[in-house]
């Protein structure tokens, strides 16, 4: 489950590709707290362009790195977002508390 | 022509298998001649029911798990996962949107997201004897087949 960070002024780009599901989310939630602590980045904006799948484990990895920007003091924004990722997402109602562009 | 098909895969409880499962089920649910829609549907449920009982039904141990797919007549497919394993004490409660008992790493939608994407669900469970899911999801007949 890889996750490509680009970096610049302080805003951190990551792109989540393949499958994300609970075999892999921790990894991605641990990449994600990692480049996140190191950068302290005033904006993260997720890339979910080359997600394939996802299910709730996907929800649990994009509120964790939401509550982490916050503390943090910066914003989040998730860009890209593949129809079935957004259909769990929405079901779940996170369109109410995440910017998705 | 009758519809009628089933497949019953039997695999241990390891997170492995959560790409694997719900592969099959996808693969199966294929002969009904799904929109993509239908399928990620059908996917997203049956990853959803399986990593609850990889994650809650045997959470010191690998156990069993059987997933039951079963074509119906009425263009349905029910999607049947079982384990033996803790079992769910309050049913009602571990449906509730949020609700876990999980670590930080699980969201608590599970059981939302399959009653959302499916279009019924049932949930049997007993304490140390183990749960069973069963789904059901009618894939609407498309024009020109």
């Amino acid at each position: 489950m890889p996750v490509a960070f680009t970096e610049e002024d302080r805003c951190l780009t990551a792109a989540v590709s393949g499958e994300l599901d609970h075999h892999g989310a921790k990894e991605v939630m641990q990449a994600l707290d990692r480049r996140i602590d190191e950068a302290l980045p005033r904006q993260l904006t997720l890339d979910l362009g080359g997600l394939t799948f996802t299910d709730s484990s996907g929800i649990a990895v994009l509120l964790r790195a939401w509550r982490r920007m916050g503390q943090a003091g910066g914003g989040m924004r998730v860009v890209n977002t593949p129809a079935q990722a957004d259909k769990v997402f929405q079901a779940a109602g996170l369109g109410r508390i995440i910017r998705f562009e | 022509m009758k519809m009628e098909n089933h497949v019953s895969l039997e695999f241990p409880s390891r997170s492995a298998n959560e790409g694997f499962a719900r592969t099959a089920a996808a693969c199966f649910a294929a002969q009904l001649d799904p929109t993509l829609e239908e399928i990620n549907d059908v996917k997203t449920a049956v990853s959803e029911a399986v990593t609850n009982a990889i994650v809650h039904a045997y959470p010191d141990t690998l156990g069993k798990i059987v997933l039951k797919l079963r074509l119906r007549d009425d263009h349905s497919l029910e999607i049947v996962v079982r384990d033996w394993g803790v079992g769910i004490a309050d049913v009602e409660q571990a449906r509730t949107p949020l609700f876990t008992t999980g670590n930080e790493e699980r969201s608590g939608m599970g059981f939302t997201i399959m009653e959302s994407f499916m279009d019924s669900l049932k949930v049997r469970s007993a304490p140390g004897k183990g749960t069973t899911v069963t789904m059901r999801r009618k894939i609407a007949r498309r024009m020109g087949r």
